[in-house]
């Protein structure tokens, strides 16, 4: 059984890799074509933002082709109106749906094909890759919005968008409209008899949540205690919850955030060894959650504590 | 299959052979003494306490709080049993491979299958989440066909190169096959970062699973395996005298290799497909063996499922208890007390060589 010619069959491969390497090249160019762009109402330019990480950023102009690499400023930027100034976004920016989704990645930036859209501003949420070195090499002004710890942090970071692209009014009133939207909710939830428990489900591997974190400040603003707070020691933000834990902890209420990851529902997480015993199983008050609302911390953190709000509603209506 | 084939193939005892050690029934009942106590350990620690007088009840039917029972039985008993099967069959089958390729560094997953099994669940978790064939999660199936093809593609590669005249052909090819599924591995996992978190904690090891659906699962095929790899394991002693010595005994060292190396995988493949890819165990349990009782395979493969079983088992109570109520990867803990280990394997081995 010996390979035959050897010599020839490798040139033949190279040829081939070679080939599929330059198609592959050239549709990741093409996919570069840059769109037009209309212009949004003008304002005080040049504008000096201080990140949340101390940074200061200038921008002398206001941007008409700005990119985004993060999901969640993606959400801000066409929720203030500066979505006709955005012409590409990154992989996992999937909302709105009329955001230019691209193939550029936030996780593993490639400058090159950051600067072959001509960017004016970029956005992102970490630097990973040499992102904020590069595009300063570039002199395109980047502004790094990251990970919100509450929603404050969110209310900040839709302001500075809101200055960074000339939508400061849009932005001020989405926030206002935000704030009362929450306080709103939070008033619904009349104070419990007793305290509910609430179990965050990131996949099925028992990843949660903690109160650290922006979506479980949004439990705890709801008066709702968050069983994984018992795992801050060993990991402050997300930890990885032993089953037997969730099982004997007695959530009244179980927030599914992989339905999509893992398409986990009621049905699913009651076939689970042992979990039939768990209250909110047996009531019933699992809810599925978009796992995108649940991973970000953008305008539609609202939705996601009107869906929360409303089961903690039921669940002491049964009481 | 395995069994038959595997059964057929041993020859009468060579007499080259009759001076080897049996196992002393000394150590075999000291390994099944570590192997209760580890299990009992396992059965009564972890981040919700439950009580020697509890468990005992629960065990023998009698009156249990609901919620204890719940606890144990659903979730606590399984994972120490299926412990139990993974820890075992991993050491057996990294005892196996170090004695049908006479490397010390040899572990299950020498020729790919772990590479395999990452491979086939990451592309079932990113592409298929959710999805069952026949009432079985899609997951633990796309591992063991992974595990499965990495190795039989790695063993035809081999064959091809070198038709099996040595096994180093065998081991490059099993490289060079790993080092090409885990890139693929890698690009599916850097193009679908929504899976990743499942995927890291797939890779690191669990066995935090499906209870005994998935004990029911592995346990066919890591009878058959144990039970093969068994039969072998004076062809294994055999096999220390060296390739040219043993080929003039009238033993098959090719067959050899072949049944127990598809023993071994099929084993291999069926513990990595519902726990990942746990490291280590399949290297210090049978090297501990050798250094503190013997290198003979009579004593090696009984003893590496006994202390296979025992030491993953306690890895697995370390896994649920250190960081309670977080969990750790088991190959954490099974990695973090391999590696200074390895390294003293390697000093004692270098120390006999010189």
């Amino acid at each position: 059984m010996r390979m035959h010619q050897p010599g020839a069959s490798a040139k033949l491969a190279f040829r081939l890799f070679a080939v599929a390497f330059v198609s592959v090249f050239l549709v990741a160019s093409c996919g570069g074509t840059p769109t037009s762009s209309t212009s949004a109402p003008p304002s005080h330019f040049p504008v000096s933002i201080t990140e949340p990480g101390g940074a200061t950023v200038t921008i002398a102009h206001q941007p008409h082709r700005v990119v985004s690499l993060s999901p969640s400023a993606t959400e801000m930027l066409f929720a203030i109106g500066a979505g006709s100034q955005v012409i590409a976004v990154d992989d996992q920016s999937n909302f709105p749906a009329n955001a230019p989704t691209t193939k550029l990645s936030g996780f593993t930036p490639n400058i090159e094909a950051i600067a072959a859209y001509t960017p004016d501003l970029v956005v992102a949420a970490e630097d990973t890759g040499s992102l904020v070195h590069g595009m300063q090499a570039l002199n395109v002004p980047i502004l790094l919005e990251p990970a919100a710890k509450n929603l404050d942090d969110s209310y900040l970071q839709i302001k500075q968008l809101g200055l960074a692209t000339g939508h400061s009014a849009q932005a001020d009133s989405l926030v206002a409209s935000m704030r009362s939207q929450v306080g709103a909710l939070v008033a619904s939830v009349s104070k419990p008899a007793r305290q509910l428990k609430v179990y965050h489900e990131l996949d099925n591997t028992f990843y949660s949540v903690t109160s650290a974190t922006f979506i479980g400040q949004a439990y705890k603003l709801l008066g709702l205690t968050n069983i994984a707070d018992a795992a801050t020691a060993a990991t402050p933000d997300y930890p990885q919850l032993s089953p037997e834990f969730i099982v004997s902890s007695n959530p009244d209420l179980i927030v599914l955030a992989d339905t999509k990851c893992c398409q986990q529902d009621l049905n699913s997480v009651a076939a689970r060894p042992g979990w039939r015993a768990i209250a909110a199983v047996k009531s019933g008050h699992v809810v599925g959650v978009d796992d995108d609302i649940a991973s970000r911390w953008g305008p539609r953190i609202v939705d996601f504590m009107r869906a929360v709000a409303s089961q903690v509603k039921q669940i002491e209506r049964a009481a | 299959m395995t069994a038959t084939v595997a059964v057929s193939v041993v020859p009468e005892r060579p007499a080259a052979l009759a001076g080897m050690p049996r196992l002393p029934w000394t150590w075999a009942a000291a390994g099944l003494f570590a192997l209760v106590i580890c299990c009992a350990v396992g059965v009564l620690v972890g981040p919700i306490h439950i009580g020697v007088g509890a468990v005992l009840q629960a065990l023998v039917g009698g009156q249990v709080d609901p919620g204890q029972a719940n606890i144990l039985w659903s979730l606590r008993f399984p994972r120490v049993v299926l412990g139990v099967l993974v820890g075992g069959t991993l050491a057996v089958s990294g005892a196996a491979y170090q004695g049908v390729f006479r490397n010390p560094l040899a572990d299950p997953y020498l020729l790919g299958a772990a590479a395999g099994a990452n491979l086939g669940a990451t592309l079932a978790i990113a592409f298929a989440p959710g999805t069952s064939i026949l009432a079985v999660n899609i997951v633990p199936l796309a591992a063991f066909v992974g595990a499965g093809a990495a190795v039989a593609g790695a063993y035809a590669l081999g064959r091809s190169v070198t038709g099996l005249r040595s096994a180093t052909g065998l081991i490059l090819a099993g490289v060079a096959i790993a080092a090409f599924f885990n890139s693929i591995q890698s690009y599916v996992q850097q193009t679908q970062t929504a899976s990743i978190r499942q995927v890291y904690s797939w890779i690191l090891g669990r066995l935090v699973t499906a209870g005994w659906d998935d004990v029911l699962l592995i346990l066919p095929y890591v009878i058959l395996s144990a039970a093969a790899i068994f039969v072998h394991r004076r062809l294994l002693d055999a096999l220390t005298l060296g390739e040219d010595e043993v080929t003039s005994l009238g033993i098959p060292v090719r067959r050899v290799r072949l049944i127990v190396v598809v023993a071994a995988t099929l084993g291999t493949a069926a513990v990595v497909a519902v726990a990942g890819t746990i490291a280590f165990v399949g290297i210090i349990v049978p090297h501990a063996i050798r250094l503190l009782i013997g290198r003979s395979y009579r004593v090696v493969i009984p003893l590496s499922m006994l202390f296979g079983a025992a030491f993953l088992v306690l890895a697995d109570a370390g896994a649920r208890t250190v960081v309670a109520p977080a969990e750790l990867p088991i190959g954490v803990i099974t990695a973090f007390l391999g590696a200074p280990f390895f390294i003293a394997v390697m000093r004692s081995t270098r120390a006999a060589a010189l």
